[in-house]
């Protein structure tokens, strides 16, 4: 979807701020509400690509008020809501209303560092020979999903050039609909900083995206 | 750090503040709830918050870096396959499945970012800070490289191409910043004090042997 978190290229959000002497997390909610959402993805039935588009998928001004940590709390709200396992009235009153749904099972303490060290890889067998080889140019489709997609605005509708070719891999916008992986070629494709930005774009500057093959096009 | 920056910053914390306690609140009444129902087990909470506050973070990062820059067979698979060559160092799994490192070299400076979110490799430098997660950054980052780095202190030379990875996908960028010079014959364990988080994300460089900026 067009969201205000698709940001590339966007203005008049002012300097980058570093923080000196950083922390992992800015207090304890912040660590719990981590903790939380990382933890319910296996026992919540969803993906990656369902949470992030959860987050995302809010008006602009709740999107860019929100902090990080407060937007993946709604996000886990969203999820969690949409698939029965608490109410919108058990987040208000802040208290159990209702049976937990059955056949729910947590992470086991044993289970949790096994799991951070696999991880979801996303690579799978290739089903078709890629499209498109390393060197070729191809041009961003300029499409408008109104549901998940890993296309951003900036790049939809230039001219690129493939850079790298990484197999097939999960494809977010049909994964987050629950309408299967659908492992399609991810290339790497680059573009040139006047390409993108117009006559006054930076000519020593090149961008990459990384693309699913149903976001390119022939030239 | 210019008073201006001190303000703002002083500006952002406030803000947060007024908001915390209600955030607070819900996310410990969601932790009674999710409990309660069976679905999490506090235990692994505190595990994961260990995990990722002690054990995964940009320290990790550093040692591939080091030992890329000390031998140069580890240097080579490095750049062949990262995700098998960062797991020989025993670092791997989430958010860090697919790697790919990108080095950096007179002609050519790399900078890492995600636009549509936080994208980040977590085995090698952990979870992202603020800055990296904010609008400023994921905004200006594909459109003013330099603009941005300016942010961080950093200018380079004119003639330097800038190369900027929007890790869109479950690719994950690591920079392999240049060794500095003066340093030869240093051991990866001394070269290593020299890495720094930014200069893996492509936002800084690494110290200088006598220990500055």
């Amino acid at each position: 979807m067009d969201g205000a978190h698709d940001m590339g290229g966007a203005k008049g959000f002012g300097p980058v701020v570093p923080e000196p002497n950083e922390p992992v997390f800015h207090g304890d909610w912040e660590r719990r509400a981590f903790a939380l959402t990382v933890a319910m993805a296996r026992p919540g039935g969803w993906n990656i690509d369902m949470s992030r588009f959860a987050r995302e998928n809010r008006p602009p001004e709740d999107y860019l008020s929100k902090s990080y940590f407060q937007i993946w709390l709604a996000g886990l709200e969203t999820l969690m809501i949409e698939r029965g396992l608490v109410t919108r009235e058990e987040i208000e009153a802040g208290k159990v209303l209702s049976p937990p749904k059955p056949g729910v099972t947590p992470i086991a303490p044993t289970e949790v560092t096994p799991a951070i060290r696999r991880g979801g890889p996303t690579e799978r067998e290739p089903k078709a020979p890629a499209m498109f080889a390393v060197g070729e140019t191809v041009r961003m489709k300029d499409i408008h999903p109104v549901t998940h997609t890993r296309l951003p605005q900036y790049v939809r509708g230039h001219l690129g050039t493939i850079e790298l070719n990484h197999g097939c891999h999960v494809f977010p916008d049909t994964n987050s609909l629950g309408k299967g992986e659908d492992p399609q070629w991810l290339y790497t494709v680059r573009f040139d900083g006047p390409e993108l930005w117009g006559k006054d774009g930076d000519p020593t500057l090149s961008v990459s995206v990384d693309a699913w093959e149903s976001y390119l096009e022939r030239v | 750090m210019s008073d201006h920056d001190h303000d703002h910053h002083g500006h952002h914390h406030d803000h947060d503040h007024s908001e915390l306690s209600e955030t607070e609140l819900r996310v410990r009444a969601l932790e009674s709830i999710l409990t309660e129902k069976g679905y999490v087990d506090p235990a692994s909470l505190d595990l994961l918050i260990d995990l990722y506050e002690k054990k995964i973070g940009p320290r990790n990062g550093v040692r591939v870096v080091a030992k890329a820059w000390t031998d140069p067979a580890y240097h080579a698979r490095l750049m062949k396959d990262a995700t098998a060559a960062i797991a020989e160092l025993d670092y791997s799994g989430r958010q860090g499945e697919h790697m790919v490192v990108v080095e950096n070299t007179p002609e050519q400076h790399n900078m890492v970012v995600c636009t549509l979110c936080s994208c980040y490799p977590h085995p090698v430098l952990g979870l992202p800070p603020v800055w990296y997660k904010s609008a400023p950054y994921r905004s200006r980052a594909v459109s003013d490289p330099r603009g941005v780095l300016k942010d961080f202190g950093v200018t380079l030379p004119d003639a330097t191409k800038i190369r900027v990875w929007d890790s869109t996908a479950e690719i994950r960028y690591l920079v392999l910043p240049m060794r500095p010079e003066g340093t030869e014959g240093w051991s990866a364990e001394q070269l290593a004090e020299l890495v720094t988080r930014d200069s893996m994300i492509g936002t800084g460089l690494p110290k200088q042997p006598d220990g500055t900026a």
